[in-house]
């Protein structure tokens, strides 16, 4: 069985990000970028499945700009055996990524698709159930455990107030939650294999997919501005403030 | 323009986020109905009816939509889409699961975790975890939302007077099916809609000791216990109380963060709260930059006091 990880390029997640003066985005040159962390949960589920043998082989996928192939090869240092870049400058939306992986599952015929639950720059959490509707697969969002047997999966959801399981028909689209795994770190001597591993680079109209946005950013702006608080130096003075300043308690 | 809000229930009420999506569609204008899909949940189905703005209630019932499966609740929304402009699902596990699924069937784009309805086509929405607010305008015919329940007030639970209209429930996919849940009990307030919330970090150095620490002040306060990600993570508490960017997202009245640093996902989920009260023995802790009230201490011994104080 194959599985198809796909995986996405953020601003890293330890970077406070600005606003640009002119509110058009947020300003991302020059910025620190890594693998979204909820998809570097996803290739680790792959690869343990792999080293389980339940799976034969793992294709990480990425779409958008040229600089996404050192995502892919991060990737592939985790354990990925091939990658795929679909590449293109434009802005693209979770609609017009589910678009185009659907068309990859159609080339490439997984068995499981691997997708991290939000990505942290947009935190839409969109792609996974699109993709899932889109190739009308069943779907397991916010797994913290997975377990593959007999053409189907088990898998526990994180959901409001516990846990719940289901058991989904492969092939299946399942997206990760934070709890499913401790993601390993690259070793050097994976780094350097990782770079001879084959990354094929597509166009989205080599797939036929149009990825024009349908939903038009007018403004980015800072969010309010919290005034600032003041210290205490004591427990009493705490609660004297929270029951006579705020009125709280 | 007609505006649908999927409920969210357990077959017998309707749960409290369903009330503030219902205030986010009235804001969309136009008339607001409410589906609800369930099985054996007419009980739930003549609760949505009386909620304050809704002029219709459509119910679906049928053994597949007992559990939510993503698979058979789109389809049976789906299934009535037509005659809607907006459809609007709570910023919830359960709405976060279908919505996504109904916009790529309806070959929309899907806005998500909105804050603000600016007109029936423009909404805000917060991005980068939170550090950044987008305004964006769909360009689709049908708009497919989620919204931020911490973002609007609750809709009236009383004073509406809906017909409910049965609709033929949605056939069962067959590719999915429910083995079980695990929801944990507890007595207190829910998480996302307590007015007051105590919240303990990776200080609290164990489980037993976040217990005996958190729910005194806890029960003291009438409050909800959330956590960060570190205690989470760490196993002091379970994975549901997480607050945060990737946990749940509240805005209560008052937010005490005890032994929190106040790392971007953990602001996140709690910035938006009236007055944010710090703890923490580090004065450099990022926490003191969002609190009104900071206090510099060791939790073990400042928590007891305060309780003792209340």
């Amino acid at each position: 069985m194959k599985v198809l990880v796909p995986v996405k390029r953020v601003v890293d997640y330890n970077v406070k990000v600005r606003v640009k003066s002119d509110n058009t985005g947020v300003d991302i040159a020059n910025v620190k970028m890594s693998m979204n962390p909820f998809d570097e949960i996803a290739v680790e589920e792959a690869v343990r499945l792999k080293e389980k043998g339940v799976v034969t082989e793992v294709i990480a996928v990425s779409c958008g700009v040229t600089q996404c192939q050192e995502t892919l090869r991060t990737a592939m240092a985790i354990g990925a055996d091939r990658a795929i870049l679909v590449e293109t400058s434009e802005e693209l939306q979770p609609l017009a990524v589910a678009k185009l992986l659907k068309a990859l599952v159609d080339k490439e015929q997984p068995g499981l698709i691997i997708l991290g639950k939000q990505a942290i720059d947009d935190d839409c959490n969109q792609t996974g159930q699109m993709l899932a509707a889109l190739a009308d697969l069943p779907q397991a969002t916010f797994a913290s455990k997975v377990e593959v047997a007999d053409g189907k999966a088990q898998v526990t959801r994180e959901v409001d107030g516990g846990l719940e399981t289901l058991s989904i028909s492969l092939p299946a689209v399942i997206t990760t939650d934070l709890r499913l795994n401790e993601p390993r770190y690259v070793t050097l001597p994976n780094i350097m294999k990782a770079k001879k591993k084959q990354l094929d680079i597509l166009k989205p109209e080599d797939l036929g997919v149009n990825v024009a946005p349908r939903i038009k950013t007018l403004k980015v702006s800072e969010p309010p501005k919290r005034s600032a608080g003041i210290k205490v130096p004591d427990v009493a003075t705490l609660v004297a403030k929270l029951k006579n300043e705020a009125k709280v308690i | 323009m007609t505006a649908l809000v999927i409920a969210e229930h357990d077959n017998a009420s309707i749960k409290g986020a369903t009330l503030n999506t219902v205030t986010a569609a009235l804001a969309c204008g136009g008339d607001v109905h409410v589906l609800v899909a369930g099985h054996n949940a007419a009980a739930a189905a003549a609760a949505a009816a009386q909620i304050a703005g809704v002029s219709k209630v459509i119910h679906a019932d049928g053994a597949q939509l007992a559990h939510g499966l993503a698979e058979n609740v789109a389809a049976q929304v789906l299934a009535i889409a037509g005659n809607y402009s907006h459809i609007l699902f709570p910023a919830t596990a359960a709405g976060k699961n279908v919505a996504p699924r109904v916009a790529a069937k309806l070959d929309v784009g899907q806005i998500s975790d909105i804050t603000k309805v600016d007109s029936a086509d423009t909404f805000e929405r917060p991005i980068y975890a939170g550090n950044a607010i987008a305004t964006v305008q769909s360009t689709d015919a049908k708009k497919v939302i989620t919204v931020r329940t911490t973002g609007f007030d609750a809709a009236a639970a009383t004073g509406g007077s809906a017909a409910v209209e049965t609709a033929a429930a949605a056939a069962d996919s067959g590719k999915s099916s429910f083995v079980g849940s695990e929801i944990a009990k507890n007595d207190r307030p829910e998480l996302t809609a307590a007015k007051i919330i105590v919240s303990g970090g990776r200080a609290l150095g164990s489980s037993e000791k976040f217990n005996e620490v958190m729910t005194p002040l806890a029960d003291k306060l009438g409050a909800a216990i959330g956590a960060s990600r570190a205690a989470v993570d760490a196993g002091y508490a379970p994975n549901d109380l997480q607050v945060g960017q990737t946990g749940k997202i509240v805005a209560p009245q008052l937010y005490i963060a005890a032994g929190i640093s106040g790392a971007i996902q953990h602001l996140a989920g709690m910035k938006d709260s009236k007055v944010i009260v710090a703890i923490n023995k580090d004065p450099e802790a990022p926490i003191f930059s969002v609190a009104d009230y900071g206090l510099e201490a060791d939790l073990f011994t400042a928590v007891p006091e305060l309780v003792k104080a209340l």
